[in-house]
């Protein structure tokens, strides 16, 4: 077996027992992404040198932190300082990060090693990665399809094996989807449990840093260590975090989960569909109680999210206009022109079709209609999830209403958004959610369960991943490429 | 402009920069005129990934002040996104309130010439500063507008006042009071100069009596007292010749001009920004919670109305005295322990509202700097009231000296000889030479032309170099020209 089919979990214990050095690691994994990249493309830079360097200085070292030797990919929207931060983006092209975000800090102390930055759809506006300005990520498991995104990069990366697990942003689906479509497990943690200080602000009040990795009991790991008050990020809860590797084994008793009513899956993909529902079957052989929900304002939840997301973003995105930093129009007579041909050549299409939504929706005369409309919208999803918490302990959905789909496949904007019908709930009202990879359709594409649990129960959401992951013998799936190979 | 068929309406808007030690939303240091870009981070350069983390100190700052303008402390307060694009807007929007302020619906009293006035404040603000564009005086300033950031994210207050002023005077006069208000709570050091005080107005006609408000221009660049006055007493002219003429008036921003002394439009009700306000998702909102008043509360000083009231009360000395006096802290604490060391506290005042005063603006420095301590000015004040210097001796000589030299006044009265002279001997000696020599004048005067008695008082007081004790003088004089017909 080798190195790269292994997960973050197990790499630690084998550095920290000194079997295997952490310089040795690193290069397995090098290796890997000079194997798969050309085909992949999960990277936007990969940082060799610096990862082996920070390898061997581990490797003297005494005392080990809990993710010694762990390789870690970093989605290029996330700050690691010394190292690009494209976001994907043009206008962001050559910039540098001058400091690092606090989940990275974490890892660092954790001593994770940082291997790479990986691609995304720029600004994290996307859920295919076909939206980086740069290239398009494949997905390891049929390279004629996308990874999902926006975290398409990281997901691909962990499948594909060059990684051993990696960061992602979760701002309507961005974690959970890409997991779902490249077979790995995927969490957004609750709104203020991971600081966002050095994460690219795409939408403030829905962004949220989250793993990808290769079982649950790595997204309990990885979770548990970047967790946590930074005094940086003002969103951020002012509570403890649990030991989620504990919780995460412990007994799960009998539990209720809610389940979607047939009218709120109909039009999926009914592979999808029938996975779901025998993922629900297993969930009763693990002791649920399932329970029909309906919720009336799921339906509302997308558009909601269209409107408050793009808003946010029209603000989070002006400082890019060739000032201070990044890209600047070489030709200008004046301010407003500099301003205007910066970020019209700086952005791409789908970026400026979000600013230009919510500079509208933000619109004097269209504030109440869309915006503060918007908010209201948010809050009723956020109460029927108040009130299904009341009384069950999960609400599991398909985490996409299909498998990875082909590149190029969606050039309807709209038909794109729908991809995170079911993953945007979670973000208006704050909850976590996981998706855990719960089968394959017949052409061998993975196929993901989203639970969402109440805010900061990330433990619980662990607990039973842990038991699904099990259940359907999905997880270890050691090295997925080979796995596919070997079929 | 006819004052018979106009009333004036004006309301100011006014930022003061907080003394906070570190900025709003980050860790920065705030102080003024250190090289540029040097006090800043990613916070207040708006880098991609930055985050705000509020500056309670900012916080409790606005709350004095609006406890002190009795204004209604909101206990949730919001800060909302201001959207604009400005190469010195380092994230392309300012941190700002909007739909809920920390404070609403306050008040300031001014004395209005003695016909005491409320002026009302409709919200007070939490805000960041941006940073500073510099056009000029760099070397490459002819091709490039250079930025520092030093000054982004500066806490400001954000006060904005109604529109119940109706004179130039009157708006002098409310910004005096809330600066001094800013000053006594030491949240703003109020200097107009240095642009820690600002000030932008808004201005309209009304015809007298009628309840219609007339269009409003609002006037910015007001950056001392003096502008401030001056562009509203030309605004208000300006817009009378307008109505007069038969032209609208455009509801416009004007910019004043301090060079050729009038406002300019710079952009007009079309051209304004629409700044799609809407809840900065970055904070949380901002709860002052029983604890965080009752200590603010607890930590106010006497406010400048308070102080006068106090001044008139415990010295006697009128309400326009003492509104000077109270004008700050550092000036009514000199006056009163100048005047606790004096009989006479009027006289007091007197000599800091002319000499000390005088002086200070003639050297642009406040009181704190003043070189005479109180307890010397107050012997300066003794000696001349119990007539063993002369008040003149005293402002012309004395006094400078004092001030030049940093001596008591006992030492210069010895070194310059300027004991008073009273007596009398000495006095009718010098008053028969000046009168013998002047034979003249005394025709004159003995003829009934008795305005030539202040021509001898003068020569006697040149003769003694002001040191004749002066009651004394026109005694001896009066004596010597009415009397000394014959006897002699």
């Amino acid at each position: 077996m080798s190195l790269t089919s292994l997960g973050a979990s197990e790499i630690r214990s084998l550095v920290a027992a000194k079997e295997v050095k952490a310089e040795e690691v690193v290069r397995a994994f090098l290796e890997q992404i000079e194997r798969r990249e050309l085909e992949v493309a999960a990277f936007l830079s990969v940082e060799g040198e610096k990862a082996l360097e920070q390898a061997k200085a581990l490797d003297r070292k005494k005392d080990k932190g809990c993710l010694a030797g762990v390789p870690i990919a970093v989605k290029d929207n996330i700050l690691i300082k010394g190292m690009r931060a494209t976001c994907g983006s043009r206008i962001l092209e050559n910039y540098v990060a001058p400091y690092s975000a606090s989940a990275v800090e974490k890892l660092a102390a954790e001593d994770a090693i940082f291997i790479g930055k990986t691609n995304l759809d720029e600004f994290a506006m996307g859920s295919s990665t076909e939206n980086s300005a740069f290239f398009v990520t494949r997905n390891p498991w049929d390279l004629s399809r996308v990874p999902g995104g926006s975290s398409g990069g990281s997901a691909a990366a962990v499948a594909a094996g060059e990684a051993a697990a990696a960061l992602g942003s979760d701002t309507g689906g961005s974690v959970r989807q890409p997991a779902a479509f490249c077979g790995v497990v995927g969490l957004k943690p609750t709104y203020g449990r991971v600081s966002r200080y050095g994460l690219v602000a795409y939408a403030s009040s829905l962004d949220q840093i989250g793993p990808l990795t290769k079982t649950v009991e790595d997204c309990a790991l990885l979770t548990q260590v970047i967790s946590g008050p930074d005094g940086r990020d003002s969103t951020l809860a002012d509570r403890p975090v649990p030991d989620f590797s504990k919780e995460m084994k412990e007994k799960l008793g009998p539990f209720k989960a809610a389940h979607l009513k047939e009218k709120l899956i109909e039009k999926i993909d009914p592979e999808v569909k029938n996975i779901y529902w025998k993922t629900l079957n297993s969930l009763q052989d693990l002791g649920g109680e399932l329970i029909e929900m309906d919720f009336p304002s799921w339906e509302y939840a997308l558009p909601c999210y269209y409107i408050i997301a793009p808003s946010e973003a029209s603000s989070n995105l002006a400082r890019y206009d060739g000032v201070r930093y990044g890209y600047r129009h070489p030709e200008y007579s004046n301010l407003r022109e500099m301003y205007l041909k910066t970020r019209t050549s700086g952005f791409g299409e789908e970026v400026k079709r979000r600013i230009l939504l919510g500079t509208f929706a933000l619109s004097s005369g269209y504030y109440d209609a869309y915006y503060l409309k918007a908010g209201r919208t948010r809050q009723l999803v956020s109460r029927e999830f108040d009130r299904a918490f009341a009384e069950v302990d999960y609400i599991v959905t398909p985490t996409a209403p299909e498998p990875a789909f082909p590149v190029g496949a969606k050039k309807d904007p709209i038909a794109m958004y729908l991809s995170d019908m079911f993953t945007v709930s979670a973000n208006l009202a704050g909850c976590p959610a996981i998706s855990v990879p719960c089968g394959w359709s017949r052409e061998g594409l993975p196929v993901g369960l989203q639970v969402i649990g109440n805010h900061f129960q990330e433990g619980r959401l662990f607990q039973l991943a842990f038991l699904l992951e099990k259940k359907v013998k999905f997880g270890n799936n050691r090295n997925i490429i080979n796995w596919k190979e070997e079929r | 402009m006819d004052p018979q068929k106009y009333e004036t309406v004006i309301g100011l808007e006014v930022h003061a920069q907080l003394r906070t030690k570190t900025k709003l939303f980050c860790g920065c240091s705030t102080e003024f005129g250190k090289t540029p870009n040097t006090l800043t981070c990613p916070v207040c350069l708006g880098l991609p990934g930055a985050l705000p983390v509020l500056n309670a100190a900012a916080a409790e700052m606005a709350v004095k002040l609006a406890l002190a303008v009795h204004a209604r402390i909101n206990p949730r307060s919001q800060f909302s996104r201001k959207n604009y694009f400005y190469p010195d807007l380092p994230k392309g929007y300012q941190i700002t309130q909007y739909h809920h302020p920390i404070a609403e619906e306050g008040w300031l009293r001014i004395d209005g010439s003695g016909r005491p006035k409320i002026i009302g404040i409709e919200r007070i603000n939490l805000e960041e500063d941006a940073g500073k564009s510099i056009h000029d005086g760099l070397p490459d300033s002819s091709e490039k507008t250079s930025l520092d950031f030093n000054r982004s994210g500066v806490p400001l207050l954000e006060i904005v006042g109604r529109p119940d002023l109706s004179s130039a005077s009157e708006a002098a006069e409310f910004l005096q009071l809330l600066r001094a208000t800013l000053q006594y709570l030491e949240i703003c050091d109020g200097n107009m100069e240095e642009g820690s005080l600002r000030c932008d107005a808004n201005l309209s006609l009304k015809e007298k009596g009628s309840s219609t408000m007339g269009v409003k221009t609002e006037i910015k660049n007001l950056n001392s007292f003096r502008f401030l006055q001056k562009a509203l007493d030309y605004e208000a002219e300006r817009q009378a010749a307008e109505i007069a003429a038969g032209r609208p008036i455009r509801q416009e921003t004007r910019l004043w001009d301090p060079v050729r002394n009038r406002t300019w439009p710079m952009r007009s009700k079309e051209e304004a920004h629409d700044y799609r306000y809407f809840p900065e998702p970055d904070l949380p909102l901002l709860v002052l919670d029983e604890n965080f008043m009752e200590r603010a509360k607890a930590s106010l000083p006497e406010l400048p109305q308070e102080k006068v009231e106090r001044l008139i009360e415990t010295y006697r000395i009128p309400a326009y005295d003492a509104n000077l006096m109270a004008q700050s802290r550092g000036l009514a604490d000199y006056f009163e322990r100048t005047a606790a060391l004096l009989e006479n506290p009027k006289a007091a005042s007197n000599w800091i509202m002319r000499e000390v005063l005088q002086y200070l603006h003639g050297q642009r420095i406040d009181i704190g700097q003043f070189p005479i301590p109180a307890e010397r000015l107050a012997d300066l004040i003794r000696r001349v009231d119990d007539g063993t210097l002369t008040l003149t001796a005293a402002k012309d000589i004395v006094f400078p000296k004092m001030i030049a030299g940093g001596k008591e006044a006992s030492a210069i009265v010895v070194e310059e000889g300027l004991g008073q002279i009273a007596d009398e001997e000495a006095l009718k000696k010098t008053a028969r030479e000046i009168v013998a020599a002047n034979p003249g004048p005394l025709k004159q005067y003995r003829e009934g032309k008795r305005q030539v008695f202040g021509f001898f008082v003068g020569l006697m007081m040149k003769e003694t170099k002001g040191r004749a004790n002066a009651p004394l003088a026109h005694k001896i004089l009066k004596e010597i020209l009415d009397g000394d017909k014959g006897s002699s």
